[in-house]
């Protein structure tokens, strides 16, 4: 075949490549969410307790498996996930860290629903949330004895990811 | 001209205009293109600060609060709840527990500074970006 | 009765295109030359039948017969009955039952107007024709019937959506409808070309006038589709490089490259198979288009629910209508071309190498619509190709299109010579230059679009001063349609790269001050309308313009509305959007100043004006047409 006759069958080329394209995009569910990032020490915060004087600082969460909740009155999701803390706050330590939100609004909230938390940090103006890249809520983090982060989770916690993935990451200490 | 010289010179026009357009396609996707994320995506994004993206949701019933020119609500895929904030006119069709596409850029401080926010035609219409992360998250039930 | 009546008429209209479409080849098979002569039969009686069908979907529509599931889920009781007539057309079902429809009309035109052309050009564009009718209505009559009952019927409609309820939202996809469906005609010409495997007599001078019957509807379709998102949405822009409107353009740009080819192809011959291959992606890209917005494999602020489903189909009818053909040019388009020399130096040379850019150029529009596809097939995300790709790929593409439609209609035909035409040449890159300078300090990209804009309308006077004792009709409807560009292209410019804007939190009696200009809300009042209720804003400028923007409230479904006010002038337009008052009670008010925007739309009725010119000429005299 001459060049010249190919040239003829490049439309057609061209259309069978937008043809494949269209259908592999109409035939393929979605891509996977990229892994977190987990490994780096935990940042050095220090909030202000919520309901009385005293501060949560991260150095002081050293020693032991910690589980650090981000959330808020305002966040519905977080509300979703707040009976998965409730249950886990028998089996473990969880640390909480109202992000963004009115001191008033957050303890209203707990108690209409229950306090998991150990401790609950106030972050009004996203101090700490920044230095833990905190960029949605509800946020988990899991820190190790050594105070590293094992486990970053952006949303909502189900009983299965509780059990599944957090749970083994605190070990058999509780 | 004879045929064969005629047929080469526009052979290399077509070529020349193609590998123009080429070159000018691939100068302008490293910088032009805009992802799309919804909440849950855009903050597992290590590089979610540096882009300009688009962030697709409903947006959170209750959260919207009007403070001067300025608007913050708040975007959820039913996991994550991003607040964002716009300075601007909202679109007509915005309103709270609807299906909205906000561009603009993630700010270090965790809230999503909005440069536009698109609208849709039709009230029944859910961008399929949006419809696809909420149907991940059982929040979704077809229009019909 | 009429609803089963109408769903009758399309099936029997599905019979008729079958009957279209096979008309040919059993004559061939069977040696019975004379069955073929029952096309032109079948697809008047195609026509009728959709007319038909159309009309009973209007009826049940304007009705409001809620046993019908798509004016159940699309119309409403309480809506006036122009909004009830223009939601026939306005979702799935109803617009592709149009499109089937106009279809049939171009189909049922066709096979009566002989336009001197050959009964074998016209018996194989028939068959053509009747094979894509087949594949639209067996879509329309299996995936997506309009004429579904529900049982019980709903008391009440569904559909009553104020901001739906625009003519600039009812009429202007009716008026794309008839441009992107116009332009299958010359597809099934280029088809039945490449079938007889010869152009044949008076097929370029068809060709011609179908494409730019379609090409002048695609002109207004998207000027009034951009003139509405204008004036409805309120962000004070017009295009978005948004899916739905690529969709539009690509076909628009295809058929104006193969209005340029057709030029040389009816005149001298030459680049016959170039022709050929425009005229088939022009429907290609139109049934691409259609794909892209019904099968909601993109995002878009377009409506129209997503259904992958729907999708399939129309990607295995666009890829059997499409790749039929393409397969048909491989294997016979090389046979079409005859030689024709000519020097690149020349209005041919000048006339290929622009619709050469505008192919590209469409060919990158393609690409950025569908990138997005592509890049989730290879896993990199979910992404929008937004304004700033288009901008910096298809801009500099098209700047070289108008400095050729600058010169090129000055050169003569086949050959021309350097030494006479260079000093017109300068005069008219002087023009340019010179508006450019003058608009430097307004940026790199107003003085590209201004020096083009005033290269173009000093081409087209030196085109209208050279020929001003021979100048035909068709001619002139070219200079005024290339003037059409040069004008639109000053609006563009100007509404863009001049343009400014402010936006405050206002307290009656506050301040905003744009482009030097000072507005003040004097004063907002509460306006009771029929289903709503305004906030109506007046906003003064000290000595000039009064802006009565609205910020509306309805009832049922709740719903706020802004409607945005614009005062135009020759000299630009002024315009104000008002959004809700916060706590403070201070009204958000947004304002743009857009100089020459209303050029923009001067600029496309013009371009509309000069195709209609053209079309209405008398063809070229006979004895320079190809035999």
């Amino acid at each position: 075949m001459t060049a010249r006759r190919m040239i003829l069958w490049l439309p057609l080329a061209a259309l069978l490549l937008l043809l494949a394209v269209a259908g592999v995009r109409l035939s393929r569910p979605e891509a996977p969410l990229p892994s977190p990032l987990v490994g780096k020490p935990v940042p050095d915060f220090a909030l202000p307790l919520l309901g009385g004087d005293g501060v949560l600082a991260a150095a002081a969460l050293r020693g032991r498996p910690v589980v650090v909740n981000v959330f808020a009155s305002w966040c519905v999701a977080c509300a979703a996930e707040h009976p998965v803390w409730l249950a886990a706050a028998q089996e473990a330590e969880i640390v909480g860290i109202a992000w963004m939100d009115d001191p008033e609004k957050t303890r209203a909230w707990l108690a209409e629903r229950g306090d998991p938390y150990r401790a609950v940090g106030v972050d009004r103006d996203s101090r700490a949330a920044l230095d833990l890249g905190v960029t949605g809520a509800p946020e988990t983090y899991v820190l190790a004895a050594d105070g590293r982060i094992v486990f970053k989770f952006a949303g909502v916690v189900t009983p299965e990811i509780w059990r599944r993935r957090i749970r083994p990451l605190l070990g058999g200490g509780s | 001209m004879s045929r064969r010289r005629q047929r080469l010179v526009w052979l290399g026009v077509g070529l020349g205009a193609v590998f123009a357009a080429g070159a000018l396609v691939l100068s302008a996707l490293d910088d032009s293109l805009t992802f799309f994320y919804g909440p849950a995506d855009l903050v597992e994004r290590p590089d979610a600060f540096s882009r300009r993206v688009r962030l697709g949701g409903l947006v959170e019933p209750g959260s919207l609060v009007r403070e001067g020119a300025a608007v913050r609500f708040t975007v959820t895929d039913g996991q994550v709840s991003l607040p964002v904030t716009f300075s601007g006119v909202l679109p007509d069709l915005f309103r709270e527990g609807q299906g909205v596409v906000a561009e603009g850029r993630l700010s270090q401080d965790g809230h999503f500074a909005a440069e536009t926010v698109l609208a849709k035609h039709d009230e029944n219409y859910m961008p399929r970006e949006v419809a696809e992360v909420l149907k991940q998250n059982g929040e979704w039930r077809a229009a019909r | 009765m009429t609803v089963e009546a109408g769903h009758f008429a399309l099936l029997l209209a599905l019979a008729f295109a079958l009957v279209q479409a096979l008309a040919l080849p059993v004559a061939r098979l069977a040696a019975r030359p004379g069955l073929a002569g029952v096309a032109p039969a079948a697809a008047a009686a195609q026509a009728v039948a959709m007319a038909v069908a159309m009309a009973a979907l209007v009826h049940a529509f304007a009705g409001s017969d809620f046993s019908v599931r798509v004016v159940a889920e699309n119309s409403h009781t309480a809506k006036p009955m122009l909004y009830k007539v223009a939601a026939a057309w306005g979702h799935h079902e109803g617009s592709l039952l149009l499109w089937a429809t106009l279809l049939a009309a171009f189909g049922g035109v066709f096979a009566l107007w002989r336009q001197g052309l050959p009964a074998a050009t016209r018996l194989y564009t028939l068959a053509a024709l009747g094979v894509v009718g087949v594949g639209v209505l067996a879509f329309v009559a299996l995936a997506s019937n309009p004429f579904d009952r529900l049982s019980p019927a709903p008391i009440e409609g569904r559909g009553l959506n104020p901001l739906l309820q625009d003519p600039g939202l009812a009429f202007h996809p009716p008026l794309l409808y008839v441009g992107s469906v116009g332009v299958s005609v010359a597809f099934a010409l280029a088809v039945a070309a490449l079938l007889r495997g010869n152009l044949g007599p008076g097929w370029a001078r068809a060709t011609r006038f179908w494409t730019l019957v379609a090409w002048i509807f695609l002109t207004v379709g998207i000027a009034l589709g951009a003139a509405w998102a204008y004036a409805e949405l309120g962000w004070g822009g017009w295009w978005f490089w948004d899916p739905v409107e690529n969709s539009a353009l690509l076909p628009w740009l295809s058929a104006a490259a193969l209005l340029h080819a057709l030029g040389g192809v009816e005149r001298r011959g030459g680049a016959e198979a170039w022709a050929v291959i425009l005229a088939i992606l022009g429907f290609s890209f139109s049934l691409l288009g259609m794909f892209l917005v019904r099968s909601g494999v993109l995002t878009s602020v377009h409506a129209f629910a997503a259904d992958p489903l729907r999708g399939v189909f129309i990607l295995a009818l666009f890829a059997a209508i499409a790749g039929g053909a393409l397969v048909l040019f491989a294997l016979r388009g090389g046979r079409l071309s005859r030689h024709v020399a000519f020097a690149p130096l020349s209005r041919d040379g000048a006339r290929l190498l622009g619709t050469v850019l505008l192919i590209v150029a469409a060919g990158v529009v393609l690409f950025g619509t569908v990138y997005p596809l592509l890049a989730e097939a290879l896993n990199l995300g979910r992404l929008s190709v937004g304004a700033p790709f288009f901008d910096a790929t298809v801009l500099p593409l098209l700047a070289p299109v108008v400095a050729l439609m600058a010169v090129g209609p000055l050169l003569r035909p086949g050959r021309d010579a350097a030494r006479r035409i260079w000093p017109t040449f300068v005069a008219v890159a002087a023009v340019g230059l010179a508006a450019a300078g003058l608009s430097a300090r307004w940026g790199g990209w107003a003085a590209a679009g201004f020096g083009l804009a005033a290269m173009l309308a000093a081409g087209c006077a030196a085109v209208l001063w050279a020929e001003r004792r021979t100048l035909s009709r068709r001619r002139l409807g070219m200079v005024v349609a290339h003037l059409g560009l040069a004008v639109g292209l000053a609006g563009i410019t100007g509404g863009s790269r001049l343009a400014a804007e402010g936006i405050a939190a206002l307290p009656e009696g506050g301040a905003l001050s744009v482009a030097g200009r000072d507005f003040v809300l004097a004063s907002v009042i509460e306006v009771p309308g029929p289903n709503y209720l305004a906030r109506r804003a007046e906003i003064v400028e000290a000595g000039g313009v009064v802006l009565r923007p609205e910020a509306r409230l309805y009832e049922t479904p709740r719903q706020a509305t802004s409607e945005a006010a614009i005062v135009s002038s020759p000299w630009g337009d002024t315009y104000a959007v008002i959004g809700e008052s916060d706590a403070s009670g201070r009204w958000v008010v947004r304002m743009f100043v857009k100089p020459l925007l209303p050029w923009l739309w001067a600029g496309a009725v013009l371009m509309a004006a000069g195709g209609a010119l053209a079309l209405t000429a008398r063809t070229a005299p006979s004895a320079r047409r190809q035999p």
